[in-house]
């Protein structure tokens, strides 16, 4: 089973360039999970010690502001990394996620694996590398969404 | 070419009323309120004589040799003025169709129709006659043909005049262009007559060249008699010295390599201080081809009309798309017509769109020197090429305000 | 001999710089500020009219120079099938003056044209390899005829993905055709908006994030994208990263143009001509030019 989740996780762009001691470490961290269509994966305000790598299915990441419905502000599939809000502080969930299908992942102890990254420098400065990367990548796809690009030029 | 022949001081009269019987219309430099123009003339006693110019950086004048007996009666001692044959083979103006909204509720379009009277182009400089080349190239060996172009380009007569005196901007000898024509076989002018005018106290007239069939055919009408050895080598003389007393150059392929590598060199940011984006090089620039189109219709909406008109890369509007314009800045607009005329040119056409003719120099009013900024682009590639090679981790141009 | 010699006259205008009469046969909206129209030849009832124009051959990606009456002329890519030689057909976004004018015009209205200009989608190329057509906002209209070549010999090419980011799911157009191609089961579509509403099930965020994901081949794969400058940019560097070789993915490239047919110079981008060695170059080719501020 070990020797499975190791396997899969060095597919995973994610955790490529990874040796195998800190593949191995990581994939004790790691569980596969489950989610139906409409089930809450995480909410905001939460305590944020897991992240997840997307198997199958589609997420919404959403907001609910005072009031109103949920707002969807984007979603994620297959592949993709969801969670990243379990390496910085307050790490609490800033936002609500939400299986639109049903849903395959790998969840991660993200508080497990904070403390080894304290003790173990060189692993932190890896995922520390990878997530950094995840979330500049985001960065960028939000700040074209917020260009409004098809939107009637002014 | 033809061996040369011998013409006296009255060629252009004698030119002008041989080209006007055969029904040419004949366009000609004039000198008209102190300013030199081209324009159709109906005799050959319309072209100057005994005028001159002086041209530098921001200035051109037109001087009249008063006081020398012999200047006076020099008939092509100016170089070039603001206007170039383009007006009349690229005209200022075309109306290109006319549109009607006819009954039940259609549409006719009809071109505009050509005309049949060709134009004879007299007193064409070496510079002017390689710009013809050069709008030939860009405007008929395309897949489309500027037929406006192209109509009035058919059929037209040119006699050219050789240079014997460079102005101050004149930079034609480094650009390949002059000062004096030669048909060979690899090159082909253009021209149909090459007239080099000889005034010195022996004689006064014109040695001239036919360089096509019916050059030779009009010669032939005018029984000129041969050249004589002394003059064909005074001819050679002036040419020969006229290249060599020029006193501006431009490094043609050191600019088009610089231009083509450097987008970003500072020159761009630094000539914004000054250009005015006043669009004067692009007008009287004997090259620029930039057209825009203007379509308007009758108070009733039932006549409409599309005429062409020059434009310039220097209008803001110019590169306009939904939202704003591409080049917005005086940099960016000055980089695009510098690195088209210089680089791009050769990319697009095989050759560079500079005659250096030197009217841009002139015409500019803060002198901006296109000889100049092309030897400041090689420098500052240069530089950049050679800093590259020292930081090769550094892409780009340096951060502003950062440590050297 | 006489002296007067004998010219003949000089040319006038020529097809490709006068507009070709067609009539709109039929209009309708795709979204608020977005209509196709369809475009018939006019018969020309004069005595002495040229023979009617034929709807020009034309190949997916290349554009017309529309004529409003009066007005002036906009460049519009075609949206039709490259197949049908009776009807032209354009998707207009409304942004200004002429392209109001075009939208107002209703059944039996003339319409001028001129071209087809430019250069074509490389379809053929994509024979044999898997296909990613990547759209964005009214990039979609100028992708079509490819999708309609493809589907006509689906069996020439790999699998085929289009990927289509619109704003909202308000403005997207051919909603009625992408429902059908969605069915396709020899087709991959994915459709993702910038801004949701309640009632969208499907992705949210920006495009570049479905060629992500994208079911390819990237090392045989021809991309085709289209839509706002900074949109293709970012989706052709996605599509480099995930391995599509940068002579393969090609993108359609916008300036203004004023007579397009590479006279007027309007639509020079660095060295070349839009409207004539474009719009469709490949990424390769124009990469470093997107990179300088203001060309």
């Amino acid at each position: 089973m070990m020797r499975d989740m190791t396997a899969l996780l060095s597919a995973s762009p994610v955790f490529a360039g990874l040796d195998t001691d800190q593949l191995d470490f990581i994939a004790g961290c790691g569980w596969n999970v489950h989610f139906n269509a409409g089930d809450t994966i995480f909410k905001f305000g939460e305590p944020a010690d897991r992240f997840f790598v997307l198997r199958g299915g589609d997420v919404s990441i959403e907001i609910r502001l005072a009031g109103g419905p949920a707002r969807r502000i984007e979603t994620l599939g297959e592949g993709e990394v969801l969670g990243w809000s379990w390496l910085f502080p307050p790490y609490t969930w800033q936002f609500d996620a939400r299986a639109m299908s049903g849903v395959r992942a790998t969840a991660f102890d993200g508080s497990c694996l904070r403390d080894k990254c304290e003790n173990d420098p060189g692993l932190g400065y890896e995922l520390m590398k990878r997530f950094a990367g995840i979330v500049a990548t985001r960065l960028q796809a939000t700040r074209l969404q917020l260009l409004d690009l098809y939107g009637q030029p002014l | 070419m033809r061996d040369p022949v011998w013409l006296e001081g009255d060629a252009p009269e004698r030119l002008v009323d041989a080209l006007a019987a055969r029904g040419y219309r004949v366009v000609a430099p004039r000198v008209e309120a102190d300013t030199l123009v081209l324009a159709e003339v109906g005799s050959g006693t319309e072209l100057p004589r005994g005028w001159s110019d002086e041209a530098a950086p921001g200035r051109y004048r037109l001087v009249h040799a008063e006081g020398d007996a012999l200047l006076a009666t020099e008939r092509f001692g100016f170089r070039v003025g603001a206007h170039s044959y383009k007006r009349f083979l690229h005209p200022p103006e075309a109306r290109l169709f006319t549109a009607r909204r006819g009954s039940p509720g259609g549409m006719h379009v009809d071109a505009e129709p050509g005309s049949d009277r060709p134009l004879a182009l007299l007193g064409v400089r070496p510079c002017d006659l390689a710009a013809i080349g050069v709008q030939d190239r860009v405007l008929l060996n395309g897949p489309h043909v500027d037929d406006v172009y192209a109509a009035h380009r058919e059929a037209a007569f040119v006699v050219a005049v050789e240079c014997t005196r460079p102005g101050a901007t004149c930079f034609c000898a480094s650009m390949g262009t002059g000062p004096g024509i030669e048909d060979d076989d690899e090159t082909v002018s253009g021209a149909d007559v090459v007239l080099t005018e000889i005034v010195d106290a022996g004689r006064s007239g014109f040695v001239a060249r036919a360089a096509s069939q019916r050059g030779a055919a009009l010669l032939d009408t005018l029984e000129a008699r041969p050249a004589s050895e002394s003059e064909r080598s005074q001819r050679t003389a002036k040419v020969a010295h006229a290249a060599r007393s020029m006193e501006r150059s431009l490094d043609r392929d050191g600019a088009r390599a610089a231009l083509a590598q450097g987008p970003e060199l500072p020159l761009f940011a630094e000539i914004a201080e000054r250009c005015l984006a006043c669009a004067n090089c692009t007008l009287v620039c004997p090259t620029c081809f930039c057209t825009t189109v203007v379509d308007t219709t009758d108070l009733q909406g039932r006549v409409a009309e599309r005429t062409r008109h020059w434009d310039s890369c220097f209008g803001i509007e110019f590169s306009y798309l939904h939202g704003g314009s591409v080049r917005q800045s005086v940099s960016a607009r000055y980089r695009q017509w510098l690195t088209h005329k210089l680089s791009s040119w050769f990319d697009q056409f095989g050759e560079a769109g500079c005659v250096g003719c030197g009217r841009c120099i002139a015409w500019c009013p803060v002198g901006i020197d296109i000889t100049q900024e092309a030897a400041i682009a090689v420098d500052q590639q240069r530089e950049a090429a050679a800093k590259a090679q020292r930081e090769p981790s550094r892409r780009g141009p340096p951060v502003r305000g950062a440590r050297p | 001999m006489d002296s007067r010699c004998e010219f003949a006259p000089i040319a006038a205008m020529s097809a490709a710089m006068v507009p070709r009469p067609y009539v709109v046969a039929r209009r309708w909206n795709e979204t608020a500020d977005t209509f196709t129209f369809e475009l018939r030849p006019a018969r020309d009832v004069r005595p002495d009219a040229p023979p009617a124009a034929t709807a020009a051959a034309f190949r997916p990606g290349q554009f017309n120079m529309l004529y409003a009456f009066g007005v002036g002329e906009v460049p519009i890519s075609i949206s039709g099938d490259p197949a049908d030689g009776e009807r032209l057909i354009h998707t207009v976004r409304t942004v200004g003056a002429v392209t109001r004018y075009l939208g107002a015009l209703g059944p039996g209205d003339p319409v001028g044209v001129r071209g087809p200009f430019g250069s074509a989608w490389p379809v053929d190329d994509a024979e044999g390899r898997d296909l990613v057509l990547v759209a964005g906002g009214i990039g979609l209209p100028p992708l079509r005829p490819v999708l309609y070549q493809v589907l006509a010999r689906r069996e020439r090419f790999g699998r085929v993905a289009l990927l289509y980011g619109a704003r909202r799911p308000a403005e997207m157009v051919f909603v009625d055709e992408l429902r059908s191609w969605r069915s396709r089961l020899d087709l991959d579509v994915e459709v993702t908006v910038d801004r949701a509403t309640e009632s969208w099930k499907g992705s949210v965020g920006f495009v570049t994030t479905l060629v992500r994901r994208a079911p390819i081949d990237p090392a045989e794969a021809i991309a085709m994208v289209c839509g706002p400058e900074l949109m293709m940019r970012f989706a052709a560097l996605e599509l480099l990263k995930r391995g599509v070789a940068d002579r393969r993915v090609h993108v359609s490239m916008e300036r203004n143009m004023k007579c397009g047919v590479g006279l007027c110079g309007h639509c020079q981008f660095g060295p070349s001509f839009v409207c004539r060695d474009g719009p469709v170059y490949p990424f390769a080719d124009v990469k470093d030019l997107l990179q300088v501020a203001e060309v």
